[in-house]
């Protein structure tokens, strides 16, 4: 061991000395210098398959932005992390994006953990952040603008759509941590709101990878619809052993096929009778989800699917855009937050419009209703236009006037 | 709902439970138990019989062949594994898991760069069965008689064969087997190999059963290690009946509070068990026997 250290020593010295010349070769900001994107994503580790493709809407965005000669008269530039899919690595990128490289605005986060990880550095160093991805809500943080799916956009359309048509019984598979024990309360407020039952709830630790006794349990319930909200390429594993042991109850999940294309790669018919609202997936078909698409795969053919997530930080770009340009080219965050209040930015995605809500800084959808069927092919039984982040502006998170810098649940609303 | 759907239910659940034990950790007990090397990468092993298995059975080869393959390829890795790094650190336990964590780090994230975030699966071949208005996959019934079916293979192996015989013999007292002309770097490269191959032909048998992933490994390797360590150094005294134990451990946890209880229950096993049987449960047959 002691005759490799001379070697290793050296490696701080060098690092000290990159730091150094990166921090000389720092020109002092001028007027027509490019506004900085910071993307902190996971493009390797275990959510690589939802997330390669937020990092390309971005860039896809950030190119059609610059070609079209930026916002208000600069251009975009895109500084791109790999965070592994590591929350440390969340945290240490957030600083450096921050610190060293100042960002005028981040792109960053996958799961709820990892944006629990850096959004107490976003708010330490006064950054502006963009969360692109469906969550279990309740986010209310001046520094955050979220533009993915909300509980109260996904369960309130999908549960009573789903009581109706198949019965009121309902159990619960989650993930167990703040996702999925988040997802599962919401699941059943609405589930009650509605007049249905509860009839089972069991939560399921990351990484496990065999349920033979789940699948078991839910036969002794005997529930109408199944939600599951599982997270992770292990407990995807789900969904196979429940086919295989013939369990044929009705799923309803905010999760699948949205984010990681199931539908896709798992082999049929394993997803069949599967119910997800989603506000994109490349199924959708209208003129402007087309167009998209087109764009899309003739920047980045290889792209396995074009996912909600990968639209969700599409459109977050073009926010900032309508934004930026409605503050006079100002990247300063009061004064986009200014903008923000004023209730109308709005920009026309490929999934239709969608607007900020001042309130929580979350972003309406419209929402899709996806059915996959025996062969995986989707089908849409019902679309939902304009649907409102409500449940945190209603209980009474309202960051025009204050900025508390938190997560609230159904059971833990803020405190008037 | 009688007596005897309950009792067939709890079964087939500890059957279920049995064979994901045995099959995850009986490489990793040859490996361990016969040669003292405690290989994190085992889990890779898992993934890489796997991915070969759900690669040449997509290229048209069936199941059971496709098993065969990822096991026989997983097998080669070992060989090559022991050949380059394995073998310069007999009797350096502490370095071996350095090592071999390093590899298992590499093969991921190699895996990962080489063949993309995830595989199409395969599909659990032979349908279902019904008793008493539940419904149960067949295929896991296959994964118990492949438990079963590997531990007597192996019970013949060290019992009744040649290589057997010199691999106990070199286990037991490695200098005095190579004064005796036995050639012990071969038979170290082919016990290596040898459970290098049952991870692999545990990865290829559950490879129709779930998400084919990269990262596969990982779910594998805490249950691996569980069995291995609760059922100490011997397969047939310990990792058999570690897995039976735990595997009853699980399905009653599991039955009775869920998942969570299930995995905390395995861990709980272990801590008992090294208090107090730091040997597993093999050490103390051993001892009693002697």
């Amino acid at each position: 061991m002691m005759p490799r250290t001379p070697r290793g020593s050296r490696l701080p010295a060098l690092a000290a000395a990159l730091l150094a010349g990166a921090s000389l070769a720092a020109p002092a900001a001028r007027a027509a210098d490019p506004i900085k994107l910071g993307v902190l994503e996971d493009q390797s580790g275990d959510f690589a398959v939802a997330t390669i493709g937020k990092v390309h809407g971005i860039q896809l965005a950030a190119d059609e932005i610059n070609a079209a000669g930026g916002i208000a008269g600069r251009k975009l530039e895109l500084v791109i992390y790999d965070t592994q899919s590591d929350n440390t690595r969340y945290q240490e990128f957030m600083r450096r994006v921050l610190q060293r490289d100042k960002v005028n605005a981040v792109f960053a986060g996958f799961s709820s953990a990892s944006r629990e990880a850096y959004r107490p550095i976003v708010d330490q160093l006064d950054g502006f952040a963009f969360y692109n991805n469906q969550y279990e809500g309740g986010v209310c943080d001046g520094h955050m603008i979220v533009t993915g799916a909300v509980p109260e956009q996904q369960f309130s359309t999908l549960i009573p759509w789903m009581m109706e048509k198949f019965g009121k019984r309902v159990y619960t598979i989650a993930a167990d941590y703040n996702f999925g024990q988040i997802s599962a309360e919401w699941v059943r407020n609405i589930v009650k709101e509605n007049g249905g039952e509860m009839v089972g709830e069991e939560f399921i630790p990351l990484g496990v990878s065999q349920f033979s006794q789940t699948i078991q349990n839910i036969q002794k319930a005997k529930p109408d619809i199944l939600m599951t909200l599982l997270v992770g390429t292990a407990q995807a594993s789900y969904y196979e052993q429940a086919a295989a042991a013939n369990l044929k109850v009705p799923m309803g999940s905010s999760v699948n096929i949205g984010q990681g294309y199931e539908h896709k790669r798992f082999q049929p018919p394993s997803l069949a009778n599967m119910y997800v609202t989603t506000n994109y997936i490349e199924e959708v078909d209208s003129p402007s989800s087309k167009a998209f698409l087109a764009k899309w795969k003739a920047k980045f053919p290889n792209e396995p699917y074009v996912n909600q997530e990968a639209e969700n930080s599409y459109l977050a770009v073009y926010l900032y855009k309508q934004m930026v340009e409605r503050a006079n080219g100002s990247t300063k965050r009061a004064d986009l937050r200014k903008v923000i209040a004023a209730g109308d930015v709005c920009v026309d995605a490929p999934e239709g419009k969608v607007c900020i809500d001042p309130k929580s800084q979350h972003a309406s959808h419209t929402i899709y209703l996806a059915k996959v069927d025996e062969k995986h092919a989707i089908s849409f039984p019902k679309t939902w236009d304009g649907i409102q982040p409500y449940w945190l502006g209603k209980a009474g998170c309202d960051l025009t006037k204050k900025d508390p810098m938190a997560q609230y649940t159904p059971s833990n609303p803020p405190k008037p | 709902m009688d007596l005897l759907t309950h009792a067939f239910t709890f079964l087939y659940q500890i059957g279920d439970a049995f064979s994901f034990l045995v099959l995850s950790a009986c490489g990793l007990a040859v490996v361990f138990g016969m040669m003292g090397v405690i290989n994190l990468a085992h889990g890779e092993l898992i993934m890489c019989g796997a991915y070969v298995t759900a690669a040449t059975t997509r290229a048209g080869l069936p199941l059971p062949l496709g098993i065969l393959a990822g096991a026989l390829a997983a097998g080669a890795v070992g060989m090559v594994m022991e050949r380059l790094v394995i073998r310069h650190l007999y009797g350096r336990p502490l370095d071996t898991i350095v090592a071999t964590w390093g590899i298992s780090l590499a093969a991921t994230q190699g895996t990962l760069i080489l063949l993309g975030s995830s595989m199409p699966g395969i599909g659990t071949p032979l349908g279902s069965f019904t008793v008493g208005g539940y419904s149960y996959s067949t295929y896991r019934v296959v994964l118990m008689v492949a438990a079963v079916a590997v531990l007597a293979g192996l019970y013949l192996a060290f019992n009744a064969t040649r290589f057997g015989t010199l691999a106990r013999a070199t286990i037991q007292v490695p200098h005095m087997a190579e004064a005796l002309g036995v050639d012990t770097r071969t038979v170290y490269a082919l016990t290596f190999g040898l459970g290098a191959a049952l991870a692999g032909l545990a990865g290829g048998l559950y490879a129709p059963t779930m998400t084919i992933v990269p990262t596969m490994g990982t779910t594998f390797i805490m249950e691996a290690f569980v069995t291995v360590v609760v059922g100490g150094a011997d397969i047939f005294l310990g990792t058999a009946p570690a897995a039976l134990v735990l595997g009853t451990v699980r399905a009653l946890l599991t039955t009775w509070q869920g998942q969570l209880f299930g995995q905390i229950g395995l861990l709980v096993a272990v801590i008992l068990v090294i208090r107090v049987l730091p040997r597993g449960i093999s050490g103390l047959i051993l001892r009693e026997r002697a």
